[in-house]
C-alpha cells in the first residue's frame, strides 16, 4: 500500500479514536452521574462547602472558607510550603475584598 | 482518481519520503510536540472534569455560611446567634455547623471532623471516609481511636465507610456525634463553627448577607455563588504550576516557530532547488511543506488528545494528582467523570497545529520563490 494512504487511514482512525472517546465519555457519564448524585444526596445534611482535593493545608482542603492571606500569611514574601498551594488559588471572594 | 487528488496524493507520497530520510530529526520533533499536547489536552480534560463535578457536588452547599473574626482570625459563633438570624425575613433554616480538623500523628494524617445531628448519628460511633479507612486499614465494626484535647483516649466504633465514589467530597471526613465533637476538640456549649443559612429565594442571598452583617458586623458571610466561584477558578491559569505548564508549552511552540521561521536548513534549501529545476512549481513546493507540517503536527496533536483522555480519565491522572497529593497522607482517587469539551479542544488545535503549519510554510515560500540555482548554491 502507498505510504500516503498509510498515513491517512492512520489518521482517519486517530480521528475515530477521538469520536469514540468522545461517545464513551458520552456514554458512561449517565451513569456515572447518577452515582454522584446518590453520594452529594447521601452527605447533604452535612451541607459541604468544599471538594476533598488535597488534605495537606487548610486553605486548599478548603479553600471557599480560607482566611484572608492564608497563603503566605507566616511572613512576607514567605515560599509557598505546600506543593498544593502553588496549584490551588485563593478564592475569588477573597482576593476581591482585598 | 480525480486528478487533484493524485496530485495531493503524490506530493504526502513525497512529503512522507522527505520525513523519513531525516527521521531521527522528525521523531524527536514529533515526540516533544506529542508530549506538549498531552500536557495542555490533560490538563483541560482533568480542569473541566473537575469543575463539573464540583459543580454538581457543590449544588447542596449552603445559601449563606456565616463566619465570625476576630482580630482578623475566624472565630467561634456563639449559636445564640441563630436566633436572631432566623428571624431576618426570607430565612428558612438556620443550622450551626460543628467541623474542624484532627491531626493524627500516629500516621501524620489531616481529618476533617464533622458533627452530624441526624438522629443515625449515635454516641461513640463514626462514619468515616474512605481516606481514612484505607490509611488506617479499618473495616466496619472496627474501633477507631483519637485522643482528645484533654489528652483521654476516645474510641469511635466505625459504624459505616463511605464508598470510593465520594472521595472528592469526603476521603478524610469522620462523623460524629455532637457530644463526641465536643468531648474531643474540648468545644465550648453554646458556640459553633459556623452557621449555614438557608433562604428561601435565591434573588435575596444578598441582601440578607447586608443584613447579617449589619446585625453582627464582626461576621463574614460567604454565599453560594462564591463557594461556586472558588471551584469555577480553580486552577487558575495563573496559579503557580498551571502558569509554568502553559508556559514550558508556550515556549516550546516558540522555539518549533523560531527554528522553522528563521530559515530552512541548507539541505532543505538544496531539496527545494532540485526540485524548481526538475519542473516543480512553487505551488507544488508550497504544498509540499504544508503536509510536511500537517503530517507533524496533526500525529502529534491527534496522538496527543488521545493519550491525555487515557491519562485523565483511566489512569486517573497521576501527574496532576501527584502535585495535589504533595504532602497529604490521606487523598482522593480522581476517577473523574469524563468529560469532552469540543471548543476547548478547537481552541487546543488552533494553537498547536495552525501556528506549526503556518511557520513551515512561510519561509519554504521564501525559498520557493528565488532561482533555483541561487537555492541550490546558498
Amino acid at each position: 500500500m502507498r505510504r500516503s494512504l498509510q498515513f491517512l487511514l492512520f489518521t482517519a482512525f486517530s480521528l475515530a479514536l477521538c469520536a469514540l472517546l468522545s461517545l464513551h465519555a458520552r456514554s458512561v457519564r449517565a451513569a456515572a452521574d447518577a452515582e454522584l448524585k446518590g453520594q452529594v444526596a447521601r452527605l447533604k445534611n452535612l451541607q459541604l462547602t468544599d471538594l476533598c482535593l488535597t488534605t495537606e493545608a487548610r486553605y486548599t482542603r478548603h479553600p471557599a472558607l480560607a482566611d484572608r492571606h492564608a497563603a503566605y500569611q507566616d511572613h512576607p514574601l514567605a515560599l509557598e510550603h505546600f506543593p498544593s498551594g502553588s496549584l490551588i488559588m485563593p478564592s475569588p471572594h477573597l482576593r476581591d475584598a482585598q | 482518481m480525480n486528478r487533484s487528488l493524485e496530485r495531493h496524493l503524490n506530493i504526502l507520497e513525497f512529503t512522507l519520503s522527505s520525513l523519513s530520510r531525516r527521521k531521527a530529526k522528525n521523531l524527536s520533533l514529533l515526540t516533544i510536540y506529542l508530549l506538549v499536547v498531552f500536557i495542555l489536552a490533560s490538563l483541560v480534560f482533568f480542569v473541566t472534569a473537575l469543575k463539573r463535578e464540583a459543580g454538581i457536588i457543590l449544588q447542596d452547599a449552603p445559601d449563606i455560611v456565616v463566619q465570625r473574626l476576630v482580630a482578623g482570625r475566624q472565630d467561634l459563633v456563639p449559636a445564640s446567634y441563630a436566633g436572631e438570624i432566623g428571624a431576618i425575613r426570607g430565612v428558612t433554616a438556620v443550622r450551626p455547623r460543628l467541623w474542624g480538623y484532627y491531626y493524627d500523628g500516629l500516621i501524620g494524617a489531616n481529618y476533617t471532623v464533622m458533627a452530624s445531628d441526624e438522629a443515625t448519628a449515635s454516641s461513640d460511633r463514626a462514619t468515616i471516609g474512605s481516606g481514612i479507612a484505607k490509611a488506617r486499614n479499618l473495616a466496619v465494626g472496627d474501633l477507631l481511636p483519637l485522643i482528645t484535647y484533654q489528652k483521654a483516649p476516645l474510641m469511635l466504633e466505625i459504624s459505616t465507610i463511605l464508598p470510593a465514589g465520594s472521595d472528592l467530597m469526603a476521603a478524610d471526613l469522620i462523623v460524629v456525634a455532637p457530644g463526641d465533637f465536643r468531648t474531643l476538640f474540648n468545644f465550648p456549649v453554646g458556640q459553633a463553627t459556623d452557621l449555614a443559612i438557608s433562604v428561601r429565594n435565591p434573588k435575596e442571598i444578598g441582601t440578607i448577607a447586608a443584613k447579617i452583617v449589619e446585625l453582627f458586623p464582626e461576621s463574614r458571610p460567604v454565599l453560594k455563588n462564591e463557594i461556586l466561584r472558588t471551584y469555577q477558578s480553580l486552577f487558575d491559569w495563573r496559579g503557580g504550576m498551571t502558569i509554568v505548564i502553559l508556559a514550558s508549552a508556550l515556549l516550546s511552540f516558540i522555539i518549533f516557530a523560531w527554528d522553522k521561521a528563521t530559515g530552512l536548513s541548507a539541505e532543505e534549501r538544496r531539496e527545494i532547488g532540485i526540485l524548481k529545476s526538475i519542473g516543480w512549481e512553487t505551488g507544488d513546493v508550497l504544498l509540499l511543506k504544508f503536509w510536511e507540517g500537517i503530517v507533524i503536527s496533526l500525529t502529534a496533536f491527534l496522538l496527543g488528545v488521545i493519550l491525555a483522555y487515557g491519562h485523565v480519565f483511566f489512569l486517573s491522572a497521576p501527574i496532576f494528582t501527584q502535585a495535589l497529593k504533595g504532602w497529604s497522607i490521606i487523598y482522593p482517587r480522581f476517577q473523574l467523570i469524563p468529560v469532552v469539551d469540543a471548543l476547548q479542544l478547537s481552541v487546543l488545535f488552533f494553537l498547536t497545529v495552525v501556528p506549526y503549519t503556518t511557520a513551515t510554510v512561510v519561509p519554504c515560500w521564501r525559498a520557493a520563490t528565488t532561482d533555483p540555482d541561487a537555492a541550490m548554491r546558498s
